[in-house]
């Protein structure tokens, strides 16, 4: 493992996705290391989502290679990638809401010993409240089953959509907690519009701008301080405001 | 008094008729957003099939009608299997097409039915007991009435223990929710796809052989009679709700016999009904939303 570790979990050359018919994803290029967490950046409609949706199929490659751990995926249907290693968290969570937390967990369920013990750790709300319908559960708790679905697997590479969007400062912190510990055992690809999170988590950055990759920086931290990149491609204003929502989110001021 | 009770069994009689149909178009519907206008031709040949070996192994025992019944939903089961096979699974995700091609089997299920068995119905022969009546607060309801109701009562019972205790039935459940990501979590859902045409076809089937002892007879247009008062109730129901296709059967059914014995308006009652239920609740009393 030591030896592959150079080598990265993820590599996707010149990417085009449409969805129905007109191009989202636009010519992509990027490499995901094997172990860390690279953040997917840009501003609302540049492509992040559906790039990640395309890396898994789940919205049509209309060109360019995808590399899973040195293996082609692109031309792989949805559940055949997820099956060789391939963790999705969904933007809007996206859990089964007329079924129980135990039966979206179930239904995760890829191995023969489904690492139980690690979502019970991290998410001790989700034993207590497993025969409650999932669509009960508030958005927090929704995000958790939602992580955990995917921390059930052993997984050669998470793909990590808005995890803490919509969600209060004390739970963004604790989802960003569970990112962590994630992070110890596969690499994260994600995507994240909360910058202190990303300060807080992510290694390196790629970052779109019309379904282009338009930046790659092996140091999100540097990135996020240089103002005038920040300005140009994610229409932050100034460091100032960055600090802010920094504090914000880690609950200094609400 | 005893006619309206006649009425109220006879009509959920019906509507039990129509819910062995509704409840597979739901599902279908619900899982693969695949409106199916050959469920009425799984009927069909359930039926066509089971008359022919009730006739070769006596008609008018009970063996024979519960031999009939399982032969009902295997060949139902069956040719709705291959329909989704070598028809409806070419055409993934092309949701027009895939409408268009069972339209096209629908018809030539008929041409073909018509020529194996001819235009005219077939009189068929039920146990004795079918024949009879019997005395429900003075009303004499005809005894295939029970059996009827009490054979789709069963399916239903049954698909709702399929779907609830097992995982392919959990896989449907969150399939008719979001379809998509089911296959995100690296299940392959054509298999369900496949599974669910088997049920619905299978039922299908079962409701064949009630039909044609319902009402007497098979004939190649008795699938597609019942086909489109199974696709009203789906609607009414919720496309997808399996239970909201149970209660709008009943409705429908009831409905459709009262209206029908003192005004003789039940079809025109029942197309009104499911109008205002599109006006007022477009996705139908238990669907899910948009």
């Amino acid at each position: 493992m030591s030896q592959e570790s150079t080598e990265p979990i993820l590599r996707v050359r010149g990417l085009h996705a449409a969805i129905e018919g007109s191009q989202v994803v636009d010519g992509v290029d990027f490499e995901v290391p094997a172990t860390g967490i690279t953040a997917l950046l840009g501003r609302n409609g540049v492509g992040k989502t559906s790039t990640i949706k395309a890396i898994i199929g789940l919205i049509q490659r209309t060109g360019g290679t995808i590399e899973l751990a040195g293996e082609r995926i692109d031309k792989v249907p949805t559940h055949k990638i997820i099956q060789r290693g391939v963790g999705y968290v969904p933007e809007d969570r996206e859990v089964f809401s007329a079924l129980s937390v135990a039966e979206n967990l179930k239904l995760a369920e890829r191995d023969e010993h489904p690492n139980r013990q690690l979502v019970e750790e991290l998410f001790p709300d989700l034993v207590k409240r497993s025969s409650q319908a999932a669509g009960s559960l508030s958005g927090g708790q929704q995000q958790m089953a939602s992580l955990a679905r995917a921390l059930l697997n052993v997984n050669k590479l998470l793909l990590v959509d808005e995890p803490t969007k919509g969600l209060a400062p004390k739970i963004v912190q604790e989802v960003a907690e569970a990112l962590t510990v994630a992070a110890h055992s596969v690499p994260i690809l994600l995507v994240e519009q909360n910058l202190s999170v990303v300060r807080q988590l992510a290694a390196g950055a790629i970052i779109l701008s019309g379904g282009k990759v338009v930046h790659r920086t092996d140091s999100a931290t540097n990135f996020l301080d240089d103002e005038a990149l920040t300005q140009r491609f994610l229409g932050v204003q100034s460091e100032e405001a960055l600090e802010q929502a920094a504090e914000t989110t880690s609950g200094g001021i609400v | 008094m005893s006619t309206l009770i006649l009425l109220l069994i006879t009509g959920v009689g019906l509507g039990a008729l129509y819910f062995l149909v509704a409840s597979g178009l739901s599902l279908i519907y619900g899982l693969m957003g695949v409106l199916n206008f050959a469920h009425g031709a799984f009927l069909t040949l359930g039926a066509f099939v089971s008359w022919e070996m009730s006739r070769r192994i006596g008609e008018g025992t009970w063996l024979t009608f519960i031999i009939t019944l399982v032969i009902g939903a295997a060949v139902g089961g069956v040719f709705a299997a291959l329909t989704e096979f070598a028809l409806i699974r070419p055409l993934y995700n092309r949701h027009i097409e895939q409408v268009l091609v069972t339209v096209g089997l629908s018809l030539a299920a008929v041409a073909i039915f018509e020529g194996v068995w001819g235009t005219d119905p077939q009189y068929t022969k039920g146990p004795e007991w079918f024949t009879r009546t019997t005395d429900v607060l003075g009303a004499q309801v005809p005894n295939d009435r029970f059996v009827t109701i009490i054979v789709a009562a069963l399916v239903l019972l049954g698909v709702v223990l399929f779907l609830k205790k097992t995982r392919y039935g959990m896989i449907i459940r969150a399939g008719v929710e979001n379809r998509s990501m089911v296959t995100a979590l690296g299940i392959d859902v054509r298999k369900a796809f496949t599974l669910v045409f088997t049920i619905g076809g299978a039922a299908a089937g079962i409701g064949g052989v009630l039909a044609s002892h319902y009402f007497g007879y098979v004939s190649p247009a008795l699938g597609g009679s019942l086909l489109i008062f199974a696709f009203i109730v789906t609607v009414i129901g919720g496309l997808g709700s399996l239970s909201g296709a149970a209660i709008a059967s009943v409705v429908v059914g009831v409905l459709q016999q009262i209206t029908n014995f003192y005004w003789g308006v039940g079809d025109f009652v029942v197309i009104v009904l499911l109008a205002v239920v599109l006006l007022t609740k477009p996705t139908g009393l238990m669907g899910k939303t948009a």
